[in-house]
């Protein structure tokens, strides 16, 4: 069976062009990129050029980028490290939304309760931040604005450039979970006014296990590691040095085709929003148009996500849900309970996220076989009102 | 997630699956809030489960066990289906996922509504 990869927000494949730059750096340039040596030196060259071709790719200087083990990390160390740097000379409240992933929200959480004032901003309906909203929140003791430049679940992208010209002009640090944009939609950090933007380099075609903060030049910041002198002190551990190569080699191909992807990509996405739109209670999740090119999210009522996943998965198509069942714990996803769904429909929701290599008849295929997966599952069901007529 | 075979073939062709009308009794377990919703039909003549029918909201291990379960009790007197454990249906599919022991294995316990149900009636038309 033809397998469809439809979950390119959990992570992309790695491009074929990407793992043949990494081979030598497993191979033959296997130094520590530290070491006095010759062999040492040559990865040292590998990381140094991946680093400026990162920046180029934000509008940073390759000063301002620090490398770490994916995004996670580079969300940990952002809000870690700027809090502690700040909170005993400016301050304890930050500012955040409900929407964030869970590098974000679970570290907030985190810091409550070390005592910070976390100010959760509202969204809309589609998730959307009022940048008048983060004005209205910014007291004298704020000490970092964290909002994500794209949600990975709903797509919904965020008026970053318009809150960045705010909280510089309040003297307020930004920093933003740029995971799902980056190598996806243009980001400029000097124009966006971010002062600290976190990335992942498996989100577009790199290697899973490496990513990396940009941290603007004299942004206040304390380590979270301590070890050697890697990436000066700030983040300790010797390079991974195939990841970076690989990194800088996603990067550098994504720029290139970056705006022939979105389009071909947001063709797709919305035929198939169209399509699933046609299948009766149905809704889209997320904003309409300010939207990544390749997210598509609906909620599907009467019906449960996982089994929506397992019929799907049978198919051969790979996607995802925000349902309980599928997140581990006893809740549906906290994006979709926070753009305002009620628990049955954020259980019934599915994510479709298209990638490089998804094809139209691909597309076809998924809105071929969809309507009869759903409706399979509501005659199953006993909340589907087409099931209540048979009971007299 | 890791299912067993018997597992996906119970959730892609459910046993009994639909309604009774007019059942001797119905017994429901679980809500839309927390994902799962199983809904067991009994038709029954002389404390023997002549006929049964489910539906099921929920994940592949809720359509499973409630699947599993019309199976198991199909034919059994009264006494017989009460003694059916949430564990036994999750044995028979050949076990489930660790997470999915609890929040998903309830197909016994609609089946003892529908029991209690059943009785309830019986009772008052003796009265």
């Amino acid at each position: 069976m033809k397998v469809i990869y439809l979950d390119h927000a959990a992570t992309t494949p790695v491009d074929p062009r990407v793992l043949e730059a990494m081979l030598p750096a497993l191979t033959e340039v296997y130094g520590n990129a530290s070491s006095f040596h010759q062999i040492g030196q040559a990865a040292r060259k590998l990381v140094e050029a991946s680093r400026e071709t990162i920046a180029q790719a934000i509008g940073a200087k390759p000063g301002e980028i620090y490398f770490t083990a994916g995004g996670t990390e580079a969300d940990n160390m952002a809000l870690f490290g700027v809090t502690e740097a700040l909170k005993l000379k400016k301050g304890k409240h930050v500012i955040t939304t409900g929407l964030e992933h869970h590098a974000i929200y679970d570290t907030f959480l985190w810091l409550k309760d070390q005592g910070f004032e976390v100010t959760t901003l509202p969204v809309d309906e589609y998730g959307r931040v009022n940048p008048k909203d983060v004005e209205a929140a910014i007291r004298p003791d704020t000490i970092l604005v964290s909002i994500m430049h794209a949600n990975n679940e709903i797509g919904t992208i965020q008026p970053i450039a318009e809150i960045g010209a705010i909280t510089r002009q309040r003297g307020v640090y930004f920093h933003v979970d740029a995971v799902q944009t980056v190598g996806h939609v243009p980001i400029d950090v000097k124009e966006m006014n971010i002062d600290l933007l976190s990335m992942a380099a498996h989100k577009f075609y790199g290697p899973k296990g490496v990513g990396a903060l940009f941290i603007r030049r004299g942004v206040r910041i304390k380590q979270q590691l301590h070890g050697g002198a890697q990436e000066r002190g700030l983040r300790p551990g010797t390079e991974n040095v195939p990841g970076i190569v690989g990194m800088g080699k996603a990067i550098e191909i994504a720029l290139e085709c970056m705006q022939e992807e979105a389009q071909k990509e947001q063709a797709l996405r919305d035929k198939l929003i169209q399509g699933l739109l046609k299948i009766p209670d149905v809704r889209l999740n997320g904003h309409p148009s300010e939207r990544l090119p390749g997210n598509v999210n609906v909620s599907i009522s009467y019906i449960e996500g996982e089994s929506i996943l397992l019929s799907l998965d049978l198919l051969g198509i790979c996607a995802s849900s925000g349902s309980a069942c599928t997140s581990g714990s006893l809740e549906p996803s906290h994006v979709l309970l926070n753009i305002g769904l009620d628990h049955p429909t954020a259980h019934g929701s599915l994510r479709l996220t298209l990638g490089r290599q998804n094809t139209e008849d691909e597309i076809d295929y998924v809105l071929q076989v969809l309507p009869d997966v759903v409706q399979r599952l509501r005659q199953m069901s006993p909340i589907w009102p087409g099931n209540l007529i048979e009971k007299k | 997630m890791q299912y067993t075979e018997k597992v996906l073939d119970h959730f892609q062709k459910p046993r009994n699956m639909g309604q009774i009308p007019n059942a001797s009794g119905v017994g429901e377990v679980g809500n839309a809030t927390c994902g799962d919703i199983m809904r067991i039909y009994l038709s029954i003549e002389n404390d023997i489960i002549m006929d049964v029918k489910f539906q099921t909201y929920g994940c592949g291990a809720a359509v499973a066990t409630t699947s599993m379960l019309t199976e198991l009790v199909k034919g059994k007197t009264l006494e017989e289906a009460l003694h059916i454990t949430n564990a036994d249906v999750a044995k028979e599919l050949g076990g489930l996922p660790p997470v999915k022991m609890h929040c998903s294995n309830l197909a016994a316990d609609a089946l003892k509504v529908a029991i209690e149900d059943y009785r309830n009636q019986q009772n008052q038309k003796g009265e």
